[in-house]
């Protein structure tokens, strides 16, 4: 079936097949690779994208539903190549290592400090308890989320 | 497909803290992962796996699938066109499976076609009749059933000659008096369950034919020149027609030493004549690849009455599963950590691995000495329980060091510091136990809600571990660095070690620049196509061998182009480690000087809060001390310091991969759990940089050692907090209470 | 495959007599796992997004009222957390954020798993579940709703509209949930109690659909007995039958000390 997205703030199409999910459309159709495929059961947010502006694991939404929402996905977070605070955090922290987890956590930490300027370690906590790392153990992922909070 | 090079690195030398050549493109999502490449014309491959452990195949009809839509090929085994059997050391695994499946999820059938939908639909319609027969599923058993292998692929090794049936390797270790006795004995019988790598990058890649008869495969692995090796017979092909490039790794730990997708994406692409992709999915994945060894440790500690330890007797038994894949190094390394890093005047070791129809094991961080640690930090806290010494004190009295020996002969003849590191853990300051009430996601539980500070008790634990650095037993272990350097002074970098994530691009980088003197490096697509092997991104090896290659490199084309006046030149160099030689197949002594190369010590305190009612934990704070050789880039040390605690954690709490009958049963994200943000402490981590004397810089590995000692200390923790034993990893909730 | 996307309550319910196959689709937390591993390929995905009837909350009289595609993030607000205290606390113990995000009530309901994180904490609350297909409403309370492990009442041609449920004058409440790690597990086992005139108690993961257990106060020392006796667990994956009903005497007595005070 033909659908028809608002990515990034542009329009676009594909074709897809009825059940696929918009994570697989956004990889392999549209050309937005940067939403990682871990897991595909909404077990590791390393899909997350925003949708409507509310962070979703894009493997957990039929391709065919995301039509006529808007879709941000980790590609459409820096600004006319100025990366933003968040991602710059995460190089200078050290928060990346095999980086498979970084796009969905870059996703996740982002919606946090827009809803939450000044979280606690607790809420940082919690609020990225959807996403998994398997590389860092997540310590320097906290430092960069309070680097970039503070940075914000 | 494109391949770029590096940028260039801009900071930073051995020793800075310069932040990852690859971290922008990885926060940005423009990072090429294996899973994220495509090709003009490509096709989806498929695996049809077997739904048994252990299973005749008595007919495989593909006729039905081969018309179905969008399909382009139907491959089994009679499709190989080389050699039908492969492996890391020994091929014993047949390409895709012939006459028997030996394990759930073995490949039997490959699928090409236009879309995954469409591969997945005709893989249904391939008909595989199998005749299930018993599998062996208890490895206390699996010596005296049929033989899963009757050709006995990894005897006349040089390995001891042990006839009973389906044993992979047994080793035995005899060391002084194996008979002498102490004035206090403890004894304890240890389980440690299957851990996956669980690495969030699924098996993936893109083959692509090459239009004469060879083919290019872009895939995630850990070692490019094995996979060629491998591929490429069972392929018919010359060497260098397969030619085997490092797409984005999205993790490894070991999980990726042994093929996945390789050799069944070439098979596809050579015969659909079109790029071939595969992707697993995260169930596949758990099927798919080797995992962490489970084992049995019987462990007996004989000690004087003021704490020397007289003598420690280990039998070790290691479930290989189907294949031989890493498991006589496994069996080999558990022997020769069985002991932990103490000195011990008589030992006797008895390590065994046998065959099963069990999930296949291999590699994974820790190689051996993740399992024995866990059994000799638990022996040695029951002996100082015994003896009404303080554990550390118990520790540091026997403490392994420079001079002394290991129970295999081999005199410790570079840096270990076990005792500095247990003095330095030890000194940490615990944080305060948190007054209540507290939210919940602060308690035992978590987001649960389970308590508000009923049952909660308090523990502290500690463990020491260490580990080898670098293949072992005779291994030709060697790492390949070439490096261009133009007359402008620019340069650029070859070498095949596999950046995983675990930081050795830049390792790389900074050696080069640190050599060079220059910033205008580049390090160049890494390929079996234009550098030989780097060996293995494995064994904590990886930073100290290409460092060693890099920099021979590097001053060789600083000499070369200083005698030709100035003009480019283009210099590969060899670099290896000393050399070491098997062990005694009889005795388990040392041959020669060395079966390891040199090893790394880590210490760690735990604190743990647990709900014993409930049997539910919180690990509150982790500090530890390590010892690191030289430190690179402290900033990624401590990331793999804290990283790999969080795997010791993960199978000290909640990491096992399930069997019913050899059947895995929670091959899922929703059922095999991983440490998550609530699970993690804040994790401390001192640095003991002691330059080890063969090494470049005096770098060590550093990725291992935190995985094989926090799987100890968390257990430890808990031990203290519960009062209970506590002899099996993972601790279940069910332990804990005492179901 | 087909994919019905309505644009109204009215349309939704017309498509599904059409199609009574369709499987219907909200957060997707549920179908797109069995979608993505090969688990089901449904003829017809009725999405159900789009049907704003199906949103939102409201209170009146002492009884809310959830739009089945209430979301547990929505559940978690402060208003509705107040009124509604244990399935605030359920809803926090789903997955991550992103999970809470999308997942709904009306999912829950539909998917009728015996670990169904909201189900505890409505039958507590005494909930009724409304039905509809183009032949009208129904109301069947959500312990009638519930038949066996994945298994409700709803008729093929049936849509789930959405639950109402009692608040209580003075209602003490809260919710457990039991899993080997510090968040996003599915339950070993879990717990949600109320205490309001009564004392009750329903489980989930313990039994082949989530039980309402009820005593009278006076009944306080033995109600956690009580509970766990009513309990059917297995031993699977998860957790083990005598684990599980051990933990249900636990949370009990626990949940009865917040909640007696």
């Amino acid at each position: 079936m033909r659908i028809e997205l608002q990515i990034n703030g542009e329009a676009h199409e594909a074709d897809v097949w009825e059940g696929e999910s918009l994570l697989f459309a956004l990889r392999e159709q549209l050309g937005f690779p940067g939403s990682k495929n871990a897991c595909e059961q909404g077990e590791c947010g390393s899909c997350s994208v925003l949708l409507d502006g509310t962070l979703v694991c894009s493997c957990l939404v039929l391709a065919a539903q995301a039509e006529g929402h808007e879709v941000v996905t980790v590609e459409g977070l820096a600004d006319d190549g100025r990366l933003h605070k968040v991602q710059e955090a995460f190089v200078a922290a050290g928060a990346v290592q095999c980086g498979f987890c970084t796009p969905g956590l870059v996703v996740a930490a982002a919606d946090l400090l827009k809803r939450n300027v000044y979280p606690s370690d607790d809420d940082i906590r919690e609020a990225l308890s959807g996403n998994l790392c398997r590389c860092t153990g997540y310590a320097k992922i906290f430092d960069a989320v309070r680097m970039a909070a503070a940075a914000l | 497909m494109s391949e770029t090079a590096s940028p260039k690195l801009e900071l930073g030398r051995v020793g800075d803290s310069t932040p990852r050549i690859d971290g922008v493109p990885k926060v940005t999502g423009e990072f090429a992962y294996s899973s994220d490449l495509q090709a003009a014309g490509m096709l989806w491959g498929h695996t049809v796996r077997s739904p048994h452990a252990h299973a005749r195949i008595v007919s495989i009809d593909i006729s039905e699938a081969v018309g179905m839509p969008g399909v382009h090929a139907v491959l089994t085994h009679e499709d190989v066109p080389g050699e039908k059997r492969y492996g890391l050391e020994f091929a014993d695994q047949p390409v895709l499976a012939y006459e028997r499946v030996r394990y759930y999820g073995e490949p039997v059938a490959l699928v090409a076609a236009e879309h995954p939908e469409q591969a997945r639909r005709a893989a249904g319609r391939i008909r595989v009749e199998y005749e299930p027969l018993e599998p062996v599923v208890d490895p206390e058993r699996a010596t005296e059933q049929d033989p899963l292998h009757p050709d006995r692929p990894t005897m006349s090794h040089g390995y001891r000659d042990d006839p009973r049936p389906n044993v992979v390797r047994s080793l035995l270790i005899r060391h002084g008096d194996p008979e002498a006795d102490g004035e206090v004995t403890v004894s304890g019988v240890y389980e440690v369950g299957i851990q996956d790598q669980a690495f969030l990058g699924p098996e993936s890649g893109l083959a692509v034919p090459d239009g004469e008869g060879g083919v290019d495969v872009y895939v995630a692995t850990q070692w490019l020149h094995v996979d060629r090796d491998q591929v490429a017979p069972c392929l018919n092909l010359k060497p260098e027609q397969v030619r085997i490039h490092l797409a984005g790794v999205g993790g490894a730990f070991g999980g990726r030493e042994d093929l996945s997708m390789q050799l069944h994406g070439a098979l596809l692409a050579l015969h659909t004549d079109r790029p071939v992709k595969i992707v697993y999915n995260r169930e596949e994945s758990f099927v798919g690849h080797i995992h962490r060894h489970p084992a049995k440790i019987w462990a007996e500690h004989r000690s004087t009455r003021d704490g020397k330890l007289v003598n420690v007797r280990v039998r070790i038994l290691l479930d290989g599963g189907a294949y031989a894949s890493s498991s006589t190094a496994v069996t080999s390394n558990a022997a020769s950590f069985a002991v932990g890093p103490y000195a011990v005047d008589n030992a006797l070791i008895e390590s065994t691995c046998v065959y099963t129809n069990n999930p296949p094991c291999g590699a994974m961080r820790g190689f051996g000495a993740v399992q024995v640690c866990f059994a000799h930090e638990a022996q040695m806290d029951k002996l100082a329980e015994a003896l009404d010494i303080d554990p550390i004190e118990l520790r540091l009295l026997n403490a392994l060091g420079p001079g002394g020996s290991l129970p295999t002969g081999q005199k410790i003849t570079g840096t270990l510091p076990v005792a500095d590191v247990i003095r330095r853990a030890a000194e940490l300051d615990i944080p305060e136990q948190e007054e209540l009430p507290r939210d919940p996601m602060r308690l035992p539980g978590g987001s649960g809600n389970t308590t508000r500070g009923e049952g909660v008790r308090r523990g502290v634990g500690f463990a020491v571990g260490f580990k080898n650095i670098g293949y072992s037993e005779g291994f030709d272990d060697y790492t390949a660095a070439r490096v261009r350097l133009d007359a402008d002074g620019s340069a650029e970098v070859h070498c095949a070690a596999a950046e995983v994530g675990q930081g050795v691009a830049n390792v790389i980088l900074q050696v080069a620049r640190t050599e060079l003197g220059s910033s205008d490096v580049v390090l160049a697509p890494h390929t079996t196509a234009t550098v030989d092997s780097a060996g293995s991104a494995s064994a904590s090896r990886m930073t100290w061998m290409a460092a060693g290659a890099v920099r021979d490199a590097c001053r060789a084309a600083l000499e070369e182009r200083q005698q030709n006046g100035g003009k480019a030149v283009d210099v590969e160099r060899i670099y290896r480690h000393p050399r070491t030689t098997p062990l005694d197949p009889e005795t388990g002594q040392i041959t020669g000087e060395r079966a390891h190369v040199a090893y790394a010590c880590a210490a760690m305190r735990v604190v743990a809060e647990v709900d014993v009612e409930l049997g539910l934990t919180r690990v509150v704070w982790i500090g530890t001390a390590q010892d690191v050789g030289k430190a690179v880039n402290p900033q990624a040390v401590t990331g793999q310091i804290e990283g790999g605690t969080a795997q010791g954690l993960g199978l000290a709490l909640m990491e096992e991969i399930q069997t019913r009958d050899g059947l895995i049963t929670n091959a899922s994200f929703t059922d095999y759990l991983i440490p998550t943000t609530l699970d993690m402490p804040p994790v401390v981590s001192v640095l003991i940089e002691e330059a080890e004397p063969d090494a470049p810089y005096g770098v060590k590995g550093v990725g291992e050692p935190p995985t094989v000692v926090s799987t100890a200390a968390v257990v430890a923790a808990l031990r203290a907090a519960t009062g209970r034993e506590l002899t099996r990893v993972p601790v279940k909730p069910d332990d804990i209470v005492g179901l | 495959m087909d994919v019905l996307t309505p644009r109204s309550l009215e349309e939704a319910l017309r498509l599904k007599a059409e199609r009574p196959d369709a499987v219907p689709i909200q957060g997707g937390t549920d179908v797109m796992v069995e979608l993505n591993f090969d688990r089901a390929r449904p003829a017809v995905l009725l999405n159900l997004n789009e049907v704003a009837e199906l949103r939102g909350w409201s209170q009146a009289d002492g009884k809310v009222w959830l739009g089945a595609g209430l979301t547990y993030s929505e559940a978690m607000e402060p208003k509705l957390a107040e009124a509604l205290p244990a399935l605030a606390e359920a809803s926090r113990t789903v997955g991550g954020p992103q999970i809470r995000n999308r997942g709904t009530i009306g999912g829950n309901l539909g998917t009728a798993s015996p670990a169904g994180d909201a189900l505890p904490p409505l039958l507590v609350c005494g909930a009724e579940v409304k039905l509809a297909s183009v032949l009208g409403e129904r109301v069947v309370s959500l312990e009638e709703f519930l038949v066996g492990p994945k298994r409700n009442v709803l008729a093929e041609d049936e849509l789930i509209l959405g639950v109402t449920v009692d608040t209580g004058d003075e209602s003490r409440q809260t919710f457990m949930k039991v899993g080997p790690r510090n968040a996003m597990v599915i339950a070993v086992v879990s717990l949600a109690v109320r205490v309001d005139g009564d004392l009750r108690a329903a489980f989930g993961s313990a039994g082949p659909v989530s039980k309402l257990v009820r005593a009278e106060l006076a009944d306080a020392d033995s109600f956690p007995q009580r509970v766990a006796e009513a309990a059917s667990p297995i031993d699977d994956v998860r957790g083990t039958a005598s684990y599980r009903r051990h933990a249900l005497r636990i949370l009990t007595k626990r949940a009865l000390d917040r909640c007696l005070v």
